[in-house]
């Protein structure tokens, strides 16, 4: 199997990111052109034999989530692409949006035609104002050539796309939220259910997917599901556009196959290509920061959803974080919670707290000062705040910590003895919190 | 020193986005941008607040919750710093230390001539240029101390040659 296959990043640096004319020729809008000639329903059915699952993070199958917007009869509905893109190490819809976002334009108003909804958001991340523009200036060329405004290529379909900014906050990336913010709002997440397929954006039903989910659309719809499928394994239909960062050779953002191993994306020459500095791998870190740490052992799993997650891994937003022996479990732990704690969104305990008591832990921990006990409440502290956080952000805020427990339980050990392998802590000072 | 916009400026925005209450974000983003001071006064804040028809605190609420947002005053040029694990390990704190060593001043402060604030911000999204920092909407990667020395002399030329 070849470990690179573009199927939704071919025209990056291709073609001018705004230009209809350079995306036509390169075979844009035929998805969009043979929608109109399919019925809604037919073109649910593609996705959901394409299998894919949604880019954003919770790998939710799309075909099912358009199948249930499809069923509630109410309208208006609306489209929202989520382009928060907030997940540490991530950094894949800035690629599409920069360089394609006719791409997503498609695959929006593709969902737009399915279920007769006339206006789509996307929600881009404040940190990415420079890059609203170039998707306004693609919004506007696509209206002057008729595939976006007014009765669309003479359909009779019309649609608009707005752009909604962000402010810079990471649970705004939480769908509920998210709308939250679109309405005006503090970004904090709204309870569920109802599901913003009911009850979503300005109370009406609502569609949220990830700018990559979209952008998969167009694909979909010309090469049908079947094909598509073919391109990932069994579970986890096409490809993903992967992040690399952190101590490896090749960083940036890659499209692989769902099949390919792990050790393919890290060691391949035209993936990763191995170690930077040619020191030993640690481990890495899957899928954000709210994903699960892996250890060199699970280097021959297969990524794709399923595989995946029977490792105690997941495939997330995308993002692969690798660690060379240089660091510590410890401070990298408590990098994570730091995180965690400057995002939470203060609505419920168990994650405004926790995350605090978590630091204060990992942190006698890196100062050789925490004991059995310690450890224990630590546990025990991480599953009361994945059990009953409110939001997304709380529930996985220590998904990176257990998944370190399980790995590399020696090193914490070695801690309660005030000693660190990689040599971070008890040598350095502090330098100010 | 700053300039301050005026009260027509501050209208101008808000009319753009035709007064509508969901553009909230981003009328204060344009209004912050416009300060001077980067940061979204009181006074501006009340002005959003009754042209929009919303109450004050509904206004103050977005800008206490959102990061990019401040109400106090800051430098004309922010300088973020991101300190996200991925950032992190590419040795962020390094570049921190370098940032606060040529500007003499701590992270989370101003310089006396009101021109920097030093402040660490969540991934930007740049993390393939680790380490990275961010001033308004420009991304600078691959951060070391050659170049940063670089970027503070091109913000202090910029600064005079508006003298
Ligand atoms: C705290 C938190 C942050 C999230 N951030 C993002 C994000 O930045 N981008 C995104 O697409 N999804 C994000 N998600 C997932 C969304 O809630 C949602 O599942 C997704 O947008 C649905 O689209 P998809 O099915 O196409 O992936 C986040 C979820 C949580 C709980
Ligand atoms: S878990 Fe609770 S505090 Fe944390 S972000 Fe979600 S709602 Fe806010
Ligand atoms: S972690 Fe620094 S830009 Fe992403």
């Amino acid at each position: 199997m070849s470990k690179i296959v573009k199927l939704i990043s071919a025209n990056c640096g291709k073609i001018r990111p705004d230009s209809v004319e350079d995306y036509l020729n390169f075979g844009g809008y035929a998805a969009l052109k043979k929608a109109f000639n399919m019925e809604p329903m037919q073109i649910i059915e593609e996705v959901k034999k394409a299998k894919l699952l949604g880019r954003g993070g919770a790998a939710y199958p799309a075909g099912s989530k358009w199948e249930q917007l499809y069923e509630i009869e109410e309208s208006p509905k609306y489209i929202v692409c989520n382009a928060d893109e907030g997940e540490p190490g991530t950094f894949k819809d800035k690629l599409l949006m920069e360089q394609d976002p006719l791409r997503v334009i498609e695959g929006m108003t593709i969902a737009g035609y399915v279920f007769n909804s006339h206006d789509g958001y996307i929600y881009i991340r404040g940190e990415y104002r420079d890059l609203q523009k170039v998707f306004q200036a693609a919004i506007d060329n696509a209206k002057k050539e008729g595939f976006l405004g007014e009765n669309i290529l003479n359909t009779g379909f019309s649609y608009n796309i707005h752009i909604m900014t962000g402010a810079g906050a990471y649970v705004c990336g939480e769908n509920s939220a998210l709308l939250n913010s679109i309405e005006g709002k503090a970004g904090r997440p709204r309870i569920k259910p109802p599901h913003l397929a009911e009850v979503g954006l300005f109370l009406k039903p609502t569609l949220v997917n990830n700018v990559e989910s979209f952008a998969n659309i167009p694909t979909i719809v010309t090469e049908g599901g079947e094909k598509y499928l073919s391109y990932g394994t069994a579970d986890s239909g096409g490809t993903k556009l992967i992040c690399l960062s952190g101590h490896i050779k090749n960083r940036g953002v890659f499209e692989v196959p769902f099949g390919v191993t792990l050790r393919d994306i890290i060691y391949d020459p035209e993936l990763g290509g191995g170690m930077a500095e040619g020191k030993k791998l640690k481990f890495f870190h899957l899928g954000g920061q709210s994903g699960p740490c892996s250890s060199p052992e699970q280097l021959d799993t297969v990524y794709c959803c399923r595989a995946m997650r029977n490792a105690g891994l997941s495939v997330g937003s995308g993002a692969v974080v690798v660690l060379d022996e240089s660091v510590c479990i410890i401070d990298y732990l408590k990098k994570v919670t730091e995180f965690f704690i400057h995002e939470s969104c203060g609505k419920c305990v168990p994650c405004r707290e926790g995350n605090k008591q978590l630091y204060l832990i990992l942190d006698k921990l890196s100062k050789g000062e925490a004991t059995e006990n310690d450890l224990a409440l630590m546990k025990r502290l991480s599953r009361v705040m994945a059990k009953s956080s409110f939001c997304g952000l709380g529930q996985a805020a220590s998904t990176a910590l257990d998944s370190c427990l399980k790995h590399f339980s020696s090193e914490f050990e070695a801690h309660l003895n005030k000693q660190c392998p990689a040599g971070v802590c008890f040598t350095k000072k502090e330098s100010g919190e | 020193m700053n300039e301050k916009p005026t009260k027509e400026q501050i209208l101008g925005i808000i009319a753009k986005y035709g007064k509508a209450k969901e553009q909230l974000l981003a009328i204060l983003l344009d209004i912050q941008e416009v300060s001077g001071s980067n940061c979204v006064t009181e006074e501006w804040a009340q002005l959003v607040a009754k042209e929009l028809d919303l109450p004050l605190s509904k206004v103050f609420d977005v800008l206490t919750f959102y990061a990019m947002f401040s109400i106090k005053p800051r430098g004309k040029y922010v300088i973020e710093i991101c300190n996200s694990a991925p950032c992190y390990v590419s040795k962020s704190e390094e570049v921190a230390k370098i940032f606060q060593d040529i500007l003499g001043i701590k992270m989370g402060e101003t310089t006396p001539d009101g021109l920097f604030t030093l402040l660490y911000t969540s991934c930007i999204g740049a993390c393939d240029q680790g380490p990275v920092a961010k001033i308004g909407d420009k991304v600078y990667g691959f951060l070391n101390k050659e170049k940063i020395t670089g970027i503070i002399n091109e913000y202090r030329e910029v600064v005079s040659c508006q003298k």
